[in-house]
């Protein structure tokens, strides 16, 4: 009888395991970066005493009908030159366990969330920019009926290894109008209505200032499309919340992000605009730089892939900024005298972004002393203070089966005093030009030449990179960024950079050695400062 | 007795078996959000031929060669293959507002839909974009691949092509 049971044991769990193994699917990916560090005093790159450094991530997730689980190991050996010194050794920091059973939706343990346009709450991960400010803790989406979601998350907030002080309560509501009243359901115009509110939780303990330990936001948008137009809106606002970032000042908060959008077959537009004034948010009120980050405030420009276009680039000022954004991107029919055989694709981008306007709350208090109500601001009114200027046009060409090119002008302003606290106001000139031959069905030779021209900061820099691919397995590429420009002489140097690198699906190894300049990489307008480095790179990434 | 408690748990086992594959979908459980801002199923977009779903971003460069590729290409794939084009993007509320323009503007005829978070990015595994999947008729996973050099859409109409010839 013993044996029985034992035999029916092992066939009820043999069947379980093997309808889990068909049903549930197990899938992960693995990244690793390795770089060594030679010390080159021309360009200004350091070697460190351990001489190369590594960070290395893996996921592992499962899923099994309406249950998914995952977790993300981490390591750091020591961390990338630029990464913060908080990410170091190796450790789980990321698991969680999820949950639908028809409306509901649970999470519990590490999570990414936005709310709306993620201007009061986005946790988010970006390896290349080591951000990570995931929540713990858990999250409950609830879908009664079709046009009604509800989202709350209570939690805290990833610093590094550990948690920041701050306690995070979220809730958000959005409404589909079309499909709430049936009237409704066929019209054309679709319009949906949305609100959040969030607050945190930390205990003052500071010796100077009576602090709120309750800090509290709200949300509203809307999102209208008809056709081819389409407009949304998001204004949020919170009460005082004094921090390190806007020097303990007293002062609410307030955002407005507007959207306008017109897409026709061959023609797009869109037209934004932006104002912020004293919106940081943050889950700890006396961190800084990206640390324990709970809104987003999407920055209002253009981001680009080419080099040297990203030697400049704009982000985000949480403590006040007003901008605008315009862009249009026609396609000039394939076939016709000017579009030629293929078709050429034109945009017209321009930002802008000022200061917000601030004025002193009286004679004897200066702007934004700390204690005090900081300033007053008029809502419509601009400030006087550059901060970001881009004016770029773009061409793309296919000219055969065998050949095309990408051209850009750009002129930029940038207040490098505000993005970087050094310098003045930079001025330049920008062009690219791509060229793509190719020069059988799966080989090609890519070229860019690039060219900054400013009398400001380094001055001009030059560019060229080649690359040639054989799909699609192998690339190799060379490229030397040249500072013939700079005042300083001696600094006029080539930063040559040769990789090469191997593709077999999902599987990637690149391997590279040169000279990479001191500069700023952002994404999504959050940046991190990269230092100069003189030696090899070798990045391994693999899906499964 | 013994034959009986066997019988029954093979045809159980059986059954089991067949069951699960049947429901094999390899799309994870997450919403997607349309450009129109619902919010739909990302397994619903999966609709039982072979799929095609590539993870883009507007300021990805390859990504938009990749799909440019696809999109010139396209006419010739359709009288070979029956299959589905899927382009997500990526674009968070920075550049989410540009998608639809972008995409109108080049006269691009696929489906598109918006990851503004990044959750099924993550999910699926995604280090990078681009990221291309293939899932074949059942809606099972078949085929992926990371980055986009000239030519590489030749690789994935193979792919989709001996999908079909199955």
């Amino acid at each position: 009888m013993a044996k029985k049971i034992v035999l029916l044991f092992f066939m009820v769990s043999l069947s379980f395991s093997i309808y889990a193994q068909d049903q549930g699917r197990l899938s992960g990916n693995f990244q690793m970066d390795v770089q060594s560090y030679r010390a080159d005093s021309l360009i200004g790159a350091d070697a460190i005493p351990e001489k190369m450094a590594l960070n290395s991530y893996a996921n592992i997730r499962y899923e099994l009908g309406d249950f998914s689980a995952g977790l993300r190991f981490e390591g750091y050996m020591n961390a990338l030159q630029g990464f913060d010194p908080g990410y170091d050794g190796v450790g789980v920091p990321y698991f969680f366990a999820r949950y639908r059973f028809d409306d509901l939706d649970f999470t519990v343990g590490d999570f990414y969330e936005q709310f709306g346009s993620g201007i009061l709450l986005r946790t988010w991960e970006d390896k290349f920019l080591g951000v990570d400010n995931a929540m713990r803790g858990i999250r409950v989406k609830y879908h009664p009926f079709e046009g009604i979601s509800l989202t709350g998350v209570v939690g805290k907030q990833r610093l590094f290894w550990e948690y920041g002080p701050g306690l995070i309560r979220g809730l958000d509501g959005e409404l589909r109008i079309n499909d709430l009243i049936p009237a409704l359901k066929d019209k054309q115009t679709l319009l949906s209505l949305g609100g959040s509110f969030v607050s945190k939780y930390q205990a003052d303990d500071d010796p100077v200032y009576i602090l709120p330990e309750n800090v509290g936001a709200w949300a509203y948008r809307f999102n209208i499309t008809r056709g081819a137009l389409h407009l949304d809106s998001e204004y949020a606002g919170k009460i005082n919340d004094p921090s390190a970032d806007n020097n303990f000042i007293y002062k609410p908060g307030n955002s407005l992000i507007v959207n306008a959008s017109y897409a026709a077959s061959g023609l797009g537009m869109n037209f934004s605009v932006k104002r912020v004034d004293n919106m940081s948010f943050r889950s700890d009120r006396t961190e800084n730089l990206n640390k324990l980050m709970m809104g987003y405030l999407p920055p209002i420009s253009k981001n680009y892939t080419y080099s040297l276009m990203n030697l400049y680039p704009y982000s985000s000022q949480p403590t006040g900024e007003m901008g605008a954004q315009g862009e249009i991107s026609y396609n000039i029919r394939r076939g016709t005298k000017l579009g030629g055989k293929y078709g050429t694709q034109i945009t017209l981008n321009v930002s802008m972004v000022n200061s917000l306007d601030k004025t002193a709350l009286n004679d004897t208090t200066a702007i934004g002393a700390n204690g005090t109500l900081g300033y007053t601001s008029e809502f419509f009114k601009l400030g006087k203070e550059l901060y970001y200027r881009d004016y770029n046009v773009e061409i793309s060409r296919k000219l055969s089966k065998k050949w095309k090119f990408t051209g850009i002008y750009q002129h930029i302003a940038y207040n490098q005093m505000i993005m970087e606290g050094k310098g003045a106001v930079i001025n330049a000139d920008l062009a690219v030009l791509e060229v793509t031959w190719r020069l059988a069905p799966k080989q090609a030779l890519r070229v860019e030449t690039q060219g900054l021209w400013t009398k400001e900061d380094k001055g001009n820099w030059a560019m060229l990179l080649a690359e040639y691919s054989i799909s699609p397995h192998w690339f190799f590429s060379v490229s030397d960024q040249y500072n013939y420009g700079n005042p300083d002489e001696e600094k006029r140097v080539h930063y040559l950079f040769a990789s090469f690198g191997y593709v077999k699906n999902a599987n990637r190894i690149q391997l590279s050695y040169g000279k990479q300049r001191e500069g700023i990489l952002c994404v999504g307008g959050v940046c991190r400062n990269v230092p100069a480095m003189n030696g090899f790179t070798l990045s391994i990434t693999s899906s499964f | 007795m013994k034959r009986i408690i066997l019988s029954t748990l093979l045809v159980s086992f059986l059954s089991v078996m067949c069951l699960a594959q049947n429901k094999r979908n390899d799309m994870p459980k997450l919403d997607i959000k349309t450009l129109d801002g619902k919010m739909i199923s990302a397994r619903s977009i999966l609709k039982g031929k072979p799929t095609v779903v590539s993870f883009w971003a507007t300021w990805c460069k390859p990504c938009v060669k990749e799909l440019s590729a696809i999109h010139d290409a396209l006419p010739d794939w359709e009288d070979e293959v029956d299959f589905t084009m899927i382009a997500i993007s990526v674009d968070d509320s920075r550049s989410e507002h540009r998608v639809a323009p972008f995409v109108k503007g080049r006269s691009w005829e696929f489906d598109i839909y918006l990851d503004p978070n990044s959750d099924l990015k993550r999910a699926l595994n995604v280090a990078t974009v681009p990221h291309t999947f293939v899932f074949d008729a059942k809606g099972k996973l078949v085929w992926q691949h990371s980055g986009y050099t000239e030519g590489d859409e030749e690789e994935l109409l193979e792919k989709i092509k001996s999908l079909s010839d199955k």
